[in-house]
């Protein structure tokens, strides 16, 4: 019995926590919110340095939990790039790589695609998406955006009713729009019916398998998220004072922000049990995955209009930043789709 | 992470479900006082195979065992499938017990630990005062030496004493050295209460809820305690108590209990033909990510135990949790039995003899519900315990003096 972190892994957190806060300081975040980017290399590189792009492949030793980990860590600090759609697309080449000879799954190799992985130079394409050296971002099949898409060699397109398809980014028409989430910018993306290669046909339990590890990713990005600004809302009620004496000696405030704790940190273990299911390929683990995602996006949301709340005036302005993890809480809440759109799926599995 | 408990706890539980098939049930005629002796030579065959008291020393009637929550998990789980009794329950185990393996004499140790294990002796909690709740170190309830100083004499009130109808004793709160400052001028007391200076009353509940098994009220009128049968120093025991409140709150909790009840909920939805809703769905759905969150939680706090790491703030919360769940199932509950919350449910409290009943059972959970945000530590005190030791909050001013 063991359901707590080990050290390896609260070691592993630590390294990407301290990537981060090097390569993707606040004063980075802010001239990027500012720009007109939606990638930024310098903190991928970073990240991609760690050997972390490899983590879903089947032989790295590691897996979906060890990939939330990171990607919570990744919404702590509102790291910009495609790092979901990244794990995603090492998972789903890994077990089924449309070129020729370069597949380690159990399919072996496949036929080539109709189009080269020119982009990935030399290499093989599996080696390069490990590396962070091609950048793939993940397209929902319900969606029409996807983040980081202008920067983005291919898209990892993961449909629950259609299957997965990996398509080159010059079949995609992308339309950048202002997008609201200044953090991890999305983009307008039209991609053809035929466009790419088909890894997974929807009957394949693979297309579903993405489509669930998609969800608890991006719930762990709603946690990291969630924890964060809970962690800044009490550091400020410690530091800030009013009629004499650190606000967070007021018993109003102090309840509020027991509560925003009490919210996120018992939700925790709902990522690490949804994450566990799909490792060891749980019968429950499609129904962990959407009580994941809907449970820890509402909360991050709440946490964050908490945090604001908490805050009063500072945290309503632009330069304290809370309103980049707001941002980000309602881009997770919407991506993939909404609580209340997984809670009904959820009711389904269960059969009632 | 893994949630199988290991080879080694499989063939302990294979041991355990050996033990139980040999001596559970009882034959199925056995009935009063034939069928009580049974248990009680259940409960000694048990506690002889080291599955029931592992804390308590073999000289007092325990097994004595090494501290391994992984055995006591699956002990917990194999008796309950069996439908078999564990150890008594009640204040007297959770409470009494430990505080006197603590801070008890040798001679108190002797007279009532192995009397409570076997469930001779049933203990009440007299801490609470009509005037003092959450404030608890406010106690009046006054204890003075009699003249030859063998005996304490007390008078006063307590209040919200569970099991109180059967209790044989209690251990309480008593105000010895009124001038002294609020938490060092009180002492830790047992007492019979078989005595002409006590007087007991059930209490009333919301619910309707009465009898011999709810809460008493407890007068003292010149009742007496043998100073001997004090725990711990004249004046200390503010401090004996927290002891006895910290196993309360550890023995609050049961995520198997909240999963159960949610189920029964969602059969509910079921029965009133709401289950196609698509806003009861949703409803149900968010209240059971709570309640897995809840689960998943105590999962985690088991696993840093058996590991003998800290779980963090988490264990801090989990009885707030509990409560903030409860209400949501009971305001789900009250939309779903409609008007079938015109009708008193049979046996209010879910106690008694009651017979089939309807919808409005559920009303039982509407009004028990609010019961769990005061019993055990009222639920703006759990936010306060949240926000200051979990989360590092200065104290509020009128209690910074407090301990």
């Amino acid at each position: 019995m063991h359901f707590h972190l080990t050290e390896e892994q609260k070691a592993i957190q630590d390294a990407v926590r301290g990537t981060l806060a090097d390569s993707w300081p606040i004063e980075r975040v802010h001239a990027f919110a500012d720009g007109d980017e939606d990638f930024d290399r310098t903190s991928w590189d970073a990240l991609m340095a760690l050997g972390l792009g490899g983590m879903l492949a089947p032989d790295s030793g590691m897996g979906l939990l060890d990939a939330a980990l990171v990607c919570e860590v990744a919404g702590e600090a509102a790291a910009a790039g495609p790092l979901i759609g990244q794990l995603l697309a090492v998972a789903a080449v890994a077990v089924h790589n449309p070129f020729s000879g370069e597949s380690r799954g159990p399919e072996g190799p496949a036929a080539n695609a109709s189009w080269a992985p020119a982009f990935a130079g030399e290499q093989p394409l599996l080696d390069a998406l490990i590396s962070g050296e091609v950048v793939a971002t993940l397209l929902h099949g319900d969606s029409e955006y996807a983040p980081s898409a202008r920067a983005a060699d291919l898209f990892l397109i993961v449909d629950r009713a259609k299957g997965v398809r990996l398509v080159p980014a010059a079949e995609a028409a992308i339309e950048a729009v202002k997008a609201a989430d200044r953090t991890r910018p999305m983009s307008k993306v039209a991609i053809p019916e035929d466009a790419g290669e088909t890894l997974f046909t929807a009957a394949d339990p693979m297309a579903a398998r993405l489509a669930d590890a998609a969800l608890v990713l991006v719930a762990a990005d709603a946690l990291g998220g969630a924890q964060k600004v809970t962690d800044m809302s009490v550091a400020y009620a410690k530091e800030r004072e009013q009629f004499g004496q650190p606000i967070g000696r007021f018993q109003a405030l102090k309840h509020q922000l027991a509560h925003m704790a009490l919210a996120v940190e018992p939700a925790r273990a709902l990522v690490w049990y949804a994450a566990y299911a799909w490792d060891a390929a749980l019968p429950d683990a499609p129904r962990a995955a959407a009580m994941a995602k809907a449970h820890l996006c509402d909360t991050y949301v709440n946490a964050t209009r908490a945090a604001v709340a908490a805050h009063g005036g500072i945290g309503y302005t632009w330069e304290y930043g809370l309103n980049y993890w707001f941002r980000r809480a309602m881009a997770d809440r919407a991506w993939l789709g909404s609580p209340a759109e997984h809670r009904t799926r959820a009711a389904t599995i269960a059969g009632w | 992470m893994d949630l199988s408990y290991g080879a080694a706890a499989e063939a302990f539980r294979a041991e355990v479900s050996a033990f139980l098939s040999l001596h559970w049930p009882p034959p199925s005629d056995l009935r009063g006082a034939d069928l009580k002796a049974f248990v009680r030579t259940f409960r000694a065959l048990a506690t002889g195979e080291g599955y029931l008291y592992r804390t308590i020393p073999k000289r007092y009637g325990g097994s004595e065992q090494p501290v391994d929550v992984i055995k006591a998990q699956v002990i917990r789980e194999e008796f309950q499938r069996a439908r078999a009794p564990m150890e008594v329950g009640g204040n007297g185990m959770n409470m009494t017990v430990p505080t006197l393996l603590e801070k008890g004499t040798e001679e108190q140790k002797e007279l009532f630990i192995r009397k409570t294990v076997e469930g001779d002796y049933i203990w009440g909690q007299g801490y609470s005062e009509p005037g003092s709740g959450s404030d608890l170190a406010s106690v009046r309830t006054k204890g003075e030496l009699s003249a030859d100083g063998t005996k304490w004499i007390i008078n006063g009130q307590k209040i919200w004493t569970s099991q109180g109808m059967q209790s044989t004793h209690m251990f309480m709160l008593v105000r010895t050295e009124p001038d002294a400052p609020k938490h060092d001028g009180i002492t830790y007391l047992l007492i019979d209460l078989d005595q002409p200076g006590v007087t007991r009353r059930p209490i009333r509940q919301m619910t309707g809820e009465e009898g011999d098994h709810t809460f008493c009220e407890f007068f003292f009128d010149n009742a007496e305690t043998p100073v001997s049968w004090q725990v711990g120093d004249r004046g200390q025991g503010w401090y004996v108590s927290r002891t006895t409140l910290k196993h309360e709150r550890a023995s609050i909790g049961g995520a198997d209990g909240l999963g159960k009840q949610f189920a029964k909920l969602v059969d509910l939805a079921e029965e009133v033909g709401r289950i196609g809703d698509p806003i009861v769905r949703d409803k149900l759905a968010q209240i059971e990510g709570a309640v897995l969150a809840h689960r998943y939680s105590s999962y985690r706090i088991f696993s840093c135990a058996a590991a003998g790491e800290d779980p963090g703030p988490v264990a801090l919360m989990m009885k707030l949790l509990l409560t903030e769940i409860g209400h949501e199932m009971a305001l789900l509950a009250q939309e779903l039995i409609g008007e079938h919350a015109f009708i008193e449910p049979a046996g209010a409290g879910g106690r008694g003899n009651r017979g089939p009943r309807g919808p409005e059972k559920w009303l039982d959970q509407i009004m028990g519900s609010l019961g769990n945000s005061i019993a055990g530590g009222a639920s703006n005190i759990q936010r306060n315990i949240i926000g200051e030791r979990g989360l590092g909050l200065p104290r509020d001013l009128a209690m910074s003096g407090e301990r």
